[in-house]
């Protein structure tokens, strides 16, 4: 492999690494961020309960 | 301001499997089909990655003044957001753009970087300019104000991109080439040309599909945000 030949691959795998790097951090972030979602779902379903508790002791 | 999201006509799996084959089939004609050039030889291979990643570093920072513009004058708003995004990845690719350079400047000049070269010092310029974009936006609170500054920096940085095209075109002695005159069939023939449109359109494909990613999960997290804040 000659210089150039070197520093050509060098250039392609900055290129790949850095993308690489960048897809990484967002798939990190997006899965962060879907963890956040399911426990927003679960506060969610898990409120409707706490009303029907309310109603069935306000009857009377 | 609520962000609300916006929806596009180009599924985004679909744009991730496009950019996928368009920067291999880019690849494989960088190193398998085009010709070593006479003057530079197999070092011209770094030009069919650096040169569209400029282009795509222009046109980031162009759409997020375009963006910006949008966000000033219609009140759109998602453009904030898309702007801040858009800079973003011109960072990225001006990052990619400073990298790719320098290597190719050591094989050819022998230096990684000539302070003497218009056009470097102006690319970096730019590139300093969208970097303390940021500097500027992370320090003032969330909120209209926030998006204002945002949008009227990015607008400025905007002229930058004419200024660092044309320093080469405009300086009475340079080193680095210029490919893109008014002959450029003769400075890139045959393959050559070929190959440094499919990967112009790659690397812009490639770009619109990360920035579409980091949108969706910015417009998630906003929403995210402002569930919990309700």
């Amino acid at each position: 492999m000659t210089t150039a030949e070197k520093y050509v691959t060098a250039a392609y795998c900055a290129v790949f690494a850095i993308v690489l790097v960048y897809v990484v951090l967002i798939a990190l972030k997006l899965h962060r961020l879907e963890r956040e979602v399911g426990e927003l779902e679960r506060r969610r379903s898990a409120e409707p309960a706490v009303e029907d508790e309310r109603e069935t002791a306000g009857v009377g | 301001m609520n962000v609300v999201g916006r929806s596009y006509r180009i599924p985004l799996p679909a744009l991730a499997a496009a950019s996928l084959v368009l920067v291999t089939t880019a690849l494989a004609m960088a190193f398998y089909v085009v010709p070593n050039d006479a003057d530079q030889g197999f070092s011209q291979r770094v030009f069919y990655f650096h040169v569209p990643i400029a282009f795509t570093a222009y046109a980031c920072f162009a759409g997020g003044a375009w963006k910006a513009f949008r966000h000033l004058w219609k009140r759109d708003p998602n453009a904030d957001l898309e702007s801040y995004v858009a800079v973003h990845q011109g960072l990225i690719f001006g990052s990619l753009v400073l990298i790719t350079g320098s290597i190719w400047a050591k094989i050819s000049w022998g230096h990684w970087w000539l302070w003497s070269e218009d056009q470097l010092v102006l690319f970096l310029v730019l590139f300093l300019f969208y970097s303390a974009y940021f500097m500027l936006r992370f320090s003032v609170d969330p909120g209209p104000q926030r998006a204002n500054l945002s949008a009227v920096y990015a607008l400025f940085g905007v002229v930058l991109i004419p200024v660092s095209f044309l320093a080469i075109r405009i300086a009475k002695h340079f080193i680095h080439p210029i490919v893109f005159t008014s002959n450029v069939s003769s400075n890139l023939p045959g393959w050559m040309l070929v190959t440094y449109c499919v990967a112009q359109v790659a690397l812009l494909v490639l770009a619109y599909t990360l920035y579409r990613v980091e949108l969706s999960g910015k417009w998630l997290d906003a929403r995210i945000r402002e569930l919990r804040t309700a």
